[in-house]
């Protein structure tokens, strides 16, 4: 834990140093690079039992912020989900991100796990956009046991209206190894697949509707069903979009 | 009634043009309400636009410029001809910019006539209200005589902060765009094109990750004419057969515009604060930063429109030319919003035949052209320069359906619009040397990051381009973006090669590049100094693009 902790602190040191040298001005554009920043959140909340026989309440958030310039910034990732109050999945990610292609950043840093349990990764991977827009993050993921996890994410905005837009999306996860302790199976562990319809008074205040349709696959459903939990599970979550 | 008239005393007294050679400018913060809502605007003299400077050829010229704002500031003067230091961009020439409540005085001789402005050069202080016409008077009188002129500044306002704008673009750059193609548009299409070749062009678009309805990067703005809303509707008097000239200033961070007077008909005889051979046109386009004067003859005893809509048709500015104060006229429906097309990146398939869309016209079209004899091989990037309908995709005659391509202004048939290869100096060229070298300006970027680079390279890494005092060059700009660039030079008048013979080639102190063209222009190199050269989009210069041109004395050659 201490290990991936450091090397974190050590990558965010050492970007510390390019941000620090690029301080906003605007007497002298020829000479000093510009410092910006961004930051948004997606929070929405369910009932379960609508469109399953489950029950409870389902919160999910997903959040980021970043500041830096146009080569290396600093970029921090939260996401995690809670059910009837209780918090079942937490992480933060951190990472230092270069441009390294006109649509490609290069990520490396570390996530750490709130829950289901206290737990450093390793992180690294790609954000940008693939062609035809597609919306991209690719990571790996290797936490301090050594057990190592990819996660594929795209998502694409189709316009409805100039307010109203529908975004098919999707994420997958795999692992290379069982993981008993979070209950995971080698090979792809779960694939979840989403549509938001989400309504833009502004870019930056965008409540939405998100069905989301989320199955274990492989060795990780057989652990789920051995353990008497369900294998799939279909939401539509009433959320809210919010960018600063 | 007694309020009444003391306000248009005010209004009468502030519109005044500030005449003399001394002229004192302050510049500070105050709230604006010209959309309705209090803005907090950068102003100069608590004006917006700032006070008309007025002066007159050869005359010497004393500016004090005093900062009241909590930031450093500066005032460059656009399109003058004037020593480096006085050119007012900080980091060049030893210019140290204004630092928060200090004054600066700018002196120099007045070595031209013309329409010009003058605005902010640091950060995007501009955007936020600081700039203003300059009128520079011939030594005699003005070659065109009218009995009566107004100065037209447009430009555009918007409630949010400049730097913010700057950071949502970084954030998201489709940030602004209220023209995307839907779903809805997307069946439309497919209607009329067939769903194949709607499936092949949303293909194409998606492959290279570009919008085609990108066409202004920032909206959610007011066009404001002198400083006021289309509702605000400024007013400009004349009496029925008056000659009256009107100075057309682009002062806009982001916005270019298609101009017309519906009824009337103008005479272009200015470009940039150069005189042209008259053009008689009914429409035209004009870029960030360029000056256009035209004459009109209003032969009826009514008011007029004049409707400047920006490329984006996001809104319009709007005035009127009219008798009697109090009066108007209709306000002409918006013209559709077009669509870039392959060609406007470069790329000359997509099937509309008749597009150059050249690829590297600055290596072919060679060297011969200008010089004592016929200018300017026929390059089409050139000729079919602004302006819309012309030389490419339908004649306007068989226009139908929705307008294609950046630089279709959805001209009606019949209606003539301005190009730059209309533009002929009214003053011969003196210096029609060849050029000694070629330089190719590439100008370049990434949309999805908002990054705008000239040959590569933002700002802060570009390595600038140096010449020697006297030298004749060829700088060719190659727009390698689907955007228009109106690349401006600080310091020099570049001659546009735009088809007329050397002698007449039009001196420019912007060059607009449509998107995937490539237009070149020739320059004598006779203003020693760090002359700053750079897109004027705000926020493109903003986001990197931009350099300097260094003109050297050489001790060794100069003796």
């Amino acid at each position: 834990m201490i290990r991936a902790g450091s090397a974190l602190l050590a990558v965010l040191a050492s970007s510390g140093v390019a941000l620090g040298a690029g301080a906003h001005s605007k007497d002298d554009p020829m000479h000093e690079p510009m410092i910006f920043w961004g930051a948004g959140a997606e929070v929405d909340g369910t009932d379960a039992g609508w469109l399953s026989d489950n029950d409870g309440t389902l919160v999910t958030w997903d959040a980021y912020g970043w500041v830096g310039g146009d080569d290396v910034k600093v970029r921090f990732e939260a996401e995690g989900e809670s059910h009837d109050g209780d918090v079942e999945e937490s992480e933060l990610r951190g990472f230092v991100s270069w441009n390294i292609a006109e649509f490609w950043d290069f990520q490396a840093g570390a996530r750490y796990d709130f829950e289901p349990e206290g737990l450093w990764w390793a992180a690294a991977g790609f954000h940008g956009m693939a062609t035809y827009f597609f919306e991209t993050d690719a990571l790996v993921f290797v936490s301090e046991n050594g057990d190592a996890q990819l996660r594929l994410e795209q998502s694409i905005d189709f316009a409805v209206t100039q307010d109203l837009f529908l975004e098919p999306h999707v994420e997958v996860n795999a692992f290379a190894e069982d993981v008993p302790e979070l209950g995971v199976g080698a090979g792809v562990s779960d694939v979840e697949i989403g549509l938001q319809l989400r309504y833009e008074f502004s870019r930056k205040f965008a409540p939405y509707l998100d069905l989301v349709y989320e199955r274990a696959v492989g060795e990780t459903a057989g652990i789920a069903r051995a353990a008497g939990d369900d294998v799939e599970q279909t939401t539509l979550r009433i959320g809210l979009r919010v960018r600063l | 009634m007694l309020l009444r008239a003391f306000l248009a005393l005010v209004l009468a007294l502030t519109a005044l043009p500030a005449l003399g050679a001394e002229v004192r400018l302050t510049v500070e913060r105050k709230d604006v309400t010209v959309t309705g809502r209090s803005v907090s605007a950068i102003t100069f003299n608590g004006q917006l636009p700032g006070p008309t400077l007025r002066f007159r050829e050869g005359e010497d010229v004393t500016i004090h410029v005093t900062n009241k704002l909590d930031e450093d500031t500066s005032v460059h003067w656009h399109g003058l001809l004037l020593p480096g230091m006085m050119d007012g961009v900080p980091g060049l020439n030893g210019y140290p910019g204004i630092k928060p409540g200090e004054t600066f005085t700018y002196r120099f001789k007045v070595r031209q006539a013309g329409t010009y402005w003058y605005h902010s050069h640091s950060g995007a202080q501009e955007q936020a209200g600081m700039y203003g016409a300059l009128i520079l008077d011939p030594r005699e009188s003005e070659v065109v005589k009218t009995e009566r002129e107004h100065i037209i500044v447009l430009s555009d306002f918007s409630e949010e902060d400049p730097d913010e704008i700057l950071r949502n673009l970084k954030n998201d750059h489709s940030y602004y765009n209220r023209g995307r193609r839907t779903i809805g548009d997307f069946f439309r299409d497919a209607r009329r094109n067939g769903l194949g070749a709607t499936m092949r062009d949303r293909l194409e678009w998606g492959e290279m990750r570009m919008d085609p309805t990108d066409m202004a990067d920032v909206s959610g703005y007011t066009f404001l004419v002198n400083g006021q809303s289309p509702t605000g509707n400024w007013t400009g008097l004349f009496r029925a057969d008056e000659r009256v000239r009107l100075r057309f200033i682009n002062a806009s961070a982001m916005s270019y515009f298609d101009v017309r007077i519906p009824g009337l008909k103008m005479i272009v005889v200015q470009a940039d604060g150069q005189d042209v051979e008259p053009v008689p046109v009914d429409e035209f386009r004009i870029a960030v930063a360029e000056t256009y004067d035209v004459v009109v003859t209003p032969r009826e005893d009514k008011a007029y429109t004049i409707f400047a809509e920006p490329i984006d048709r996001s809104g319009y500015a709007r005035a009127t030319l009219a008798p009697r104060e109090g009066m108007t006229a209709d306000v002409p429906p918006m013209r559709p919003r077009t669509t870039l097309t392959m060609a406007d990146m470069g790329m000359a398939h997509g099937g509309h035949g008749g597009h150059g869309a050249p690829a590297e016209p600055a290596q072919s079209q060679g060297h011969g052209g200008h010089g004592d004899h016929e200018a300017a091989p026929p390059v089409p990037a050139q000729s079919q320069a602004h302006g819309g309908h012309s030389d490419h995709d339908a004649p306007a005659a068989a226009r139908e359906g929705p307008p294609r391509g950046w630089a279709d202004a959805a001209t009606p048939a019949g209606m003539r619009a301005l190009k730059y290869s209309d533009l002929r100096s009214l003053t011969p060229q003196k210096d029609l040397r060849e050029p000694t070298q070629e330089i190719v300006v590439r100008l370049g970027g990434s949309m999805e990051r908002y990054v705008w680079t000239l040959n590569g390279a933002k700002a802060e890494h570009a390595s600038p381009i140096e010449l020697k005092y006297g030298e004749r060059v060829k700088i060719t700009f190659v727009n390698e973006t689907m955007m228009a660039h109106p690349m401006h030079l600080h310091g020099m008048f570049v001659q546009l090669i735009n088809g007329q013979p050397g002698e007449r080639l039009p001196n420019k102190h912007i060059v607009s590049v449509a998107p995937g063209q490539s237009y070149s222009a020739l320059l004598t190199a006779d203003e020693p100094g760090e002359w700053a050269f750079h897109c004027h989009l705000l926020y493109h210069m903003a986001a990197g693009m931009m350099t300097k041109v260094v003109v050297a004395r050489m001790s060794a050659e100069a003796k």
